[in-house]
């Protein structure tokens, strides 16, 4: 059970990362599908950064700056362009997907790198010596912690400040927003390249926390759970940290059902979390929260 | 003294010219009207005051200083407020956070608490009170427009711009407006009033300019003004006839007969209550009431869109209570609808496209489900004529027309059907008077052609001018039913609110 609540509270730390820099985004009115790609771009240029200068912290700034210029791309094409968010979205990912292959064959697999530096636990004194909660919760890696803090952040920044004001109020009403002195293009591009560099940290986390390795298509569908937490989440910071560790559990049971050897097919097991994604937004259809002007280009006339 | 001066101030966008050398003189604490027909370039003004768009030449003073705003931002900055049309608030916020939003003077983290305590002090200050920790969205309108005209005042505006203020509000809501207007100026407000409404003019303002084809053709204090008429004139550049030709109906034998319709929404309130009336060949029915009291719910169960639970609703004696609609429409009856834009066209069609809505199955628009466009072009192109719609071809974007040719168009489609029965709701709401007039004469010639009219409207004027019975609904009953030459304004203005 222990282990099975270690796992879990790992597994939600990227989930957590991206989703909760994305639901700024997402509510400035910005649909950001390339967040998958991002993650990718991020996963390998930690796994690089780490290999390069042996420190994965150096890692985690190289894969952020990385998913963070990947981000400018979509938003100068999503936000001064205001081509299709959906289109380029795909077109992120797609790039990601490619770019990230060969980089990794050039840099890494040709020199035969199997593994790279990783994030070390950092166990906190006292805490971590409590039963159960101590091993779970505070003996993590620093980004996991940065996480898990981030939820309280979010919440206050979102809820309590006069930029969470802004920026929810830039993906509902963006004319009424310009008739108040707002920069709704500003919001949307300062955002979306929040949003990048956790994409970025999370896809880090990933490969350098927690497998010490990059392998092609690792994410696998991790950015679009991400983006399905804050729709999932109801578009608010505490509803993206239940979502995300919904989809979390989903992910644990996954490893556990598979190495419990049971009679079902081990695919079937590895499905799990897609399945209680789906689920989960088929059931959960309020999004009383989502902002009005989702996805759709603002241009000042 | 003047406050604000707009002088030789002209706006082209490309070729087209909004504004031509406009001057203008505002006079600190008056309600200066800002009198034009549809396109005749008040908003385009007025959002050159506010910051919206540049003037290509011009300039404009305030307190005597010259002006030079490019953000709305910068107006704010100066003490300009603009009321927009269509609000600028944030349904999903409150109206605190509406207030607050976007101010230069926030601090990082926001104490909303202090800012709804000073707030609803300025607003109590006003006699606005409203509560600060309300969601806009669960606002009325007029609430809501009072929360925009605050929203300005919390930002130390001393002038205010009015965009249509009355184009959506009921009549009791427009009042609760002037009175706030007449409270703003006592305390040296000065406001800018936009309107094509002579009789609110004639209330609330001190002086009037119009504008026409974007040029300012005169300004006159409105004490000076006898009639309404000579307003009218200034406006559109020639005579127009206020008073329309209305010959005695001659009612036929019954066209549409409500039998005891009951209705209750999915929150199981009830809409509508027992309705009974019926309305015969060749006459206008009027309905007449405060928006919200079952109106349109009762056009919606005519009409098919919606079922009553209980009630006979027959036309030509035939029971249609549960036809669906498309076969109701195909019986004889068309429909005005109340949301023009939601309900009445398609914004991003053609015009060619949104008039053959309604008939594009049947010969000879089509045959064998193959449409014969050449016979529809030419058709459409007379219809366009006939109905005095001003486009630049029958393939524009219907969006893009402005709201009474889009409204004329919709008349155009509805009434070319030859219908039996013609049900119009608002069918003047957000015209210019031109454009009213013309839609109210039509109502008039269906009548005297034989057609059964169901107007429902919420201007009390309208309905005295064109119905000949007057159906009074108030909370989802008919509290009366009256001859039009019967009834007074105030006996209706009762009733609406409930009294006998």
């Amino acid at each position: 059970m222990e282990d099975f609540l270690i796992s879990v509270f790992k597994m939600a730390v990227p989930l957590l990362l991206c989703s909760l820099g994305t639901l700024f985004s997402e509510k400035a009115g910005t649909i950001n599908i390339g967040l998958e790609g991002s993650m990718l771009t991020g996963a390998l240029f930690g796994a690089l950064g780490s290999y390069w200068t042996g420190s994965p912290y150096v890692g985690a700034v190289i894969a952020m700056c990385s998913s963070m210029i990947l981000t400018l791309l979509f938003a100068f094409f999503a936000v001064t362009i205001c081509a299709s968010q959906i289109v380029m979205g795909v077109a992120i990912n797609t790039i990601a997907t490619g770019l990230t292959i060969s980089l990794n064959r050039i840099f890494l697999t040709s020199n035969g790198v199997v593994r790279v530096n990783g994030f070390k636990n950092i166990a906190i004194p006292f805490f971590s010596e409590i039963p159960v909660i101590g091993k779970v919760l505070f003996n993590q890696t620093l980004p996991a912690y940065l996480a898990y803090i981030l939820v309280f952040v979010t919440w206050f920044v979102y809820s309590k400040t006069d930029l969470g004001l802004k920026i929810r109020a830039a993906g509902e009403h963006p004319t009424a927003c310009d008739t108040v002195g707002i920069n709704v293009i500003r919001l949307r591009y300062g955002t979306l390249l929040y949003s990048g560099i956790m994409a970025g940290l999370a896809g880090a986390y990933i490969s350098t926390g927690q497998l010490s390795a990059f392998s092609e298509g690792m994410i696998s569908g991790r950015g679009f759970t991400a983006y399905a937490a804050v729709i999932f989440g109801n578009f608010t910071p505490f509803g993206v940290f239940r979502s995300c560790m919904i989809f979390a559990v989903g992910m644990g049971l996954q490893y556990r059902l598979q190495a419990m050897d049971t009679p079902i097919s081990y695919y079937f097991w590895m499905m799990l979390p897609y399945l209680i994604t789906i689920v989960a937004l088929c059931i959960y259809r309020n999004r009383s929260n989502a902002p009005k002007y989702s996805g759709i280009p603002y241009a000042k006339n | 003294m003047a406050i604000l001066e707009m002088r030789h101030v002209s706006k082209y966008f490309g070729k087209v010219a909004a504004n031509v050398d406009v001057n203008l003189s505002v006079d600190e604490g008056e309600v200066h009207a800002l009198l034009g027909e549809n396109g005749a370039g008040k908003s385009t003004l007025m959002n050159i005051l506010y910051g919206l768009y540049g003037p290509t030449s011009g300039h404009v003073y305030l307190n005597g200083e010259k002006l030079n705003v490019r953000t709305p931002k910068d107006a704010i900055n100066k003490g300009i407020g603009m009321v927009h049309q269509h609000f600028m608030l944030i349904p999903a916020l409150t109206v605190i956070e509406n207030m607050v939003l976007g101010m230069e003077s926030n601090h990082a983290v926001l104490d909303l608490k202090k800012s709804a305590a000073e707030f609803a002090a300025m607003a109590e200050n006003y006699d606005m009170p409203i509560d600060p920790w309300a969601k806009v969205s669960s606002l009325s309108v007029g609430q809501q427009q009072r929360a925009e005209i605050l929203k300005a005042l919390y930002r130390k505006a001393n002038l205010l711009i009015l965009d249509e203020p009355t184009a959506v509000l009921t009549p009791q809501e427009a009042t609760v407006l002037f009175t706030a207007i007449r409270r703003l100026t006592q305390e040296k407000f000065t406001i800018i009033l936009i309107s094509h409404k002579m009789d609110e003019i004639m209330e609330v303002c001190d002086r009037c300019t119009v504008l026409r084809q974007g040029k300012v053709v005169a300004t006159i204090p409105v004490s000076e003004i006898t009639d309404t008429g000579q307003l009218a004139e200034l406006m559109v550049g020639r005579q127009i006839k206020l008073t329309m030709d209305k010959k005695p109906s001659k009612p036929g034998k019954s066209i549409l007969s409500l039998q005891n319709i009951s209705y209750k929404d999915k929150d199981m309130v009830p809409k509508l209550k027992h309705v009974s009336f019926q309305i015969q060949a060749g006459e206008i029915v009027g309905i007449c009431g405060i928006d919200g009291n079952g109106q349109s719910e009762l056009v919606r169960c005519i009409t098919g869109l919606l079922h009553p639970d209980e009630g006979k609703v027959l036309f030509k004696e035939e029971d249609i209570t549960r036809v669906h609609t498309s076969e109701i429409l195909r019986k004889g009856i068309s429909h005005i609808p109340e949301d023009r834009h939601g309900m009445g066209m398609l914004m991003n069609m053609s015009v060619n496209e949104n008039l053959i809505l309604m008939s594009f199955r049947n010969p000879p628009y089509s045959r064998r489900n193959i449409l014969n466009w050449k016979w529809i072009r030419s058709h459409n192109k007379k219809l366009v004529e006939t109905y005095n719609v001003k486009t630049p071809d029958i393939d524009e974007r219907a969006g893009n027309l402005s709201g009474g040719n889009q409204q004329k168009f919709v008349v155009g489609r509805e009434l070319d059907r030859k219908p039996d029965l013609l049900v119009a709701m608002h069918p003047g709401r957000g015209l210019d008077i031109g454009a009213t007039k013309f839609i109210q004469q039509r109502l008039l010639d269906e009548r005297d052609r034989g057609a059964a009219v169901l107007l429902v409207s919420t201007e009390l004027d309208e309905i005295m001018e064109l119905s000949d019975r007057i159906v009074v609904m108030n909370s989802g009953n008919v509290a009366g039913i009256l001859n039009q030459a019967e009834a007074t304004r105030e006996q209706l203005g009762l009733m609406m609110a409930g009294g006998k």
